[in-house]
């Protein structure tokens, strides 16, 4: 297995090739902001949190599909990137329909850090208000679809960790929204196993349990990571 | 995946069950006897075979489906995705990203108004607004007698014609409301 070695923010990383610079940051101990990167599921680069700066390239590059190279040196906080990540995130705000403080997950919520590590206090774009609909279909989950950012953290965990299959994107554009089945109440899909792997990778409190309420969704995103890494490794004890 | 594995009511019993006691098997029972004589259903099987039921050949299918059933109806989608092995979601979201699938069945004729920007400029606003009116259906909808269909188009190459509109995959161009109007009573009168 070849390493290369790279720097990022400064700090020397040596890091089998094929990684990408998100895992390369991790090894070198430096928080790269990300919504739709979950470890242990594929990459889409999809909600541009994670851009970086790489010396010697004038475009930013997102850290969770970016290849590491030799030689290679990041940035990953700069004022222009701050800009950027604030922008994307009241994007986010203003197309769904966030109100934090009556979310289930509230004070427990990705997309509330990361507004708060970017210091965005308020969006310089009008909210969108869309109509969208909520389903409670199932026996003891529930999806509000206001609260989805479309990471697709759902579809990822379902297919590629459950084999389920249950999520996936479906229309376009603004109408853009995620799916259960053929568009079928969430509880008439064969598929579910009711395993709740979609409800731990949830960002925010899009996908949540029926009996919690207001700010009582406690995610476990470190127990997806440790049954991937189980899977792999062959260690089952946390 | 464990989609495939879920027999459901639509696809399920390619054998006819012997105890048909209950409404349920019965009724689908029908369907897939139905579904067997199908000619419909056997070009689709054709056309998925020679894909070699790869799932990359999934718009390819589609398209198929639509051109031979008129829309993709849920029976279709579940259809494909067994054949394919394909989770239904997938074929669904496939299936809703373009615009040339239809989920709906469409009317007897169709009437698409060009919205791209040269016959934006040319009032195809308006002529669509005047056409809503006349028809009383919005944008994308039918009439509730299944006569026609109202649609709109981002730019059908004819900007010279601007705003053209296509009755039937006929093409007109510098189109009036009134025009227009005309036309479409012409081709619900064929």
């Amino acid at each position: 297995m070849s390493v290369v070695t790279l720097k990022i923010d400064g700090v020397d990383v040596a890091i089998a090739a094929g990684s990408s610079v998100m895992q390369a940051a991790q090894e070198a101990s430096v928080e790269i902001p990300r919504l739709c990167y979950l470890e242990g599921l594929s990459t889409v680069g999809s909600c541009r949190l994670c851009v970086v700066e790489i010396a010697g390239i004038n475009k930013l590059l997102p850290a969770c599909t970016t290849e590491v190279r030799e030689g290679m040196d990041v940035t990953t906080q700069s004022p222009k990137l701050q800009d950027y990540r604030r922008m994307v995130l009241e994007l986010l705000f203003g197309e769904g329909n966030h109100v934090c403080a009556i979310c289930v997950a509230n004070g427990n919520c990705e997309l509330q850090d990361m507004a708060i590590a970017v210091g965005m206090d308020h969006s310089r774009f009008p909210y969108r208000f869309p109509d969208r609909k909520a389903d409670l279909s199932h026996t003891q989950f529930g999806i509000d679809h206001n609260r989805c950012i479309l990471c697709t953290r759902c579809v990822r965990v379902c297919d590629e960790i459950e084999g389920a299959h249950v999520w996936d994107v479906s229309q376009r554009g603004e109408f853009c929204h995620i799916t259960s089945g053929l568009d079928q109440p969430w509880g008439d899909v064969d598929a579910c196993t009711a395993c709740g792997k979609c409800v731990d990778a949830c960002p925010t409190g899009a996908i949540f349990r029926k009996n919690d309420t207001t700010g009582e969704k406690v995610g476990d995103r470190e127990k997806l990571e440790f049954l991937v890494k189980a899977r792999e490794n062959r260690e089952w004890v946390r | 995946m464990s989609v495939q594995n879920q027999p459901t009511a639509t696809v399920a019993p390619e054998k006819p069950q012997k105890s048909a006691s209950d409404n349920k098997s019965k009724k689908s029972d029908n369907k897939s006897k139905k579904k067997e004589s199908d000619r419909r259903y056997k070009a689709l099987d054709m056309t998925m075979k020679r894909h070699h039921y790869e799932a990359d050949a999934l718009i390819e299918v589609l398209h198929k489906a639509q051109d031979t059933f008129g829309y993709l109806e849920e029976d279709v989608l579940r259809h494909v995705a067994k054949g394919l092995k394909l989770p239904l979601s997938r074929v669904y979201g496939v299936a809703t990203f373009y615009h040339l699938f239809s989920l709906k069945p469409g009317g007897e004729h169709t009437c698409v108004v060009c919205l791209g920007t040269a016959c934006h400029v040319k009032g195809a606003s308006e002529l669509l607004a005047d056409l809503e009116a006349e028809l009383g259906i919005k944008v994308g909808e039918t009439t509730s007698d299944g006569k026609i269909s109202l649609l709109g188009a981002r730019c059908i190459g004819t900007c010279g014609l601007a705003p053209a509109i296509v009755i039937d995959e006929v093409v007109s161009g510098k189109q009036t409301s009134e025009e227009t109007i005309k036309q479409i009573k012409d081709a619900l009168a064929q």
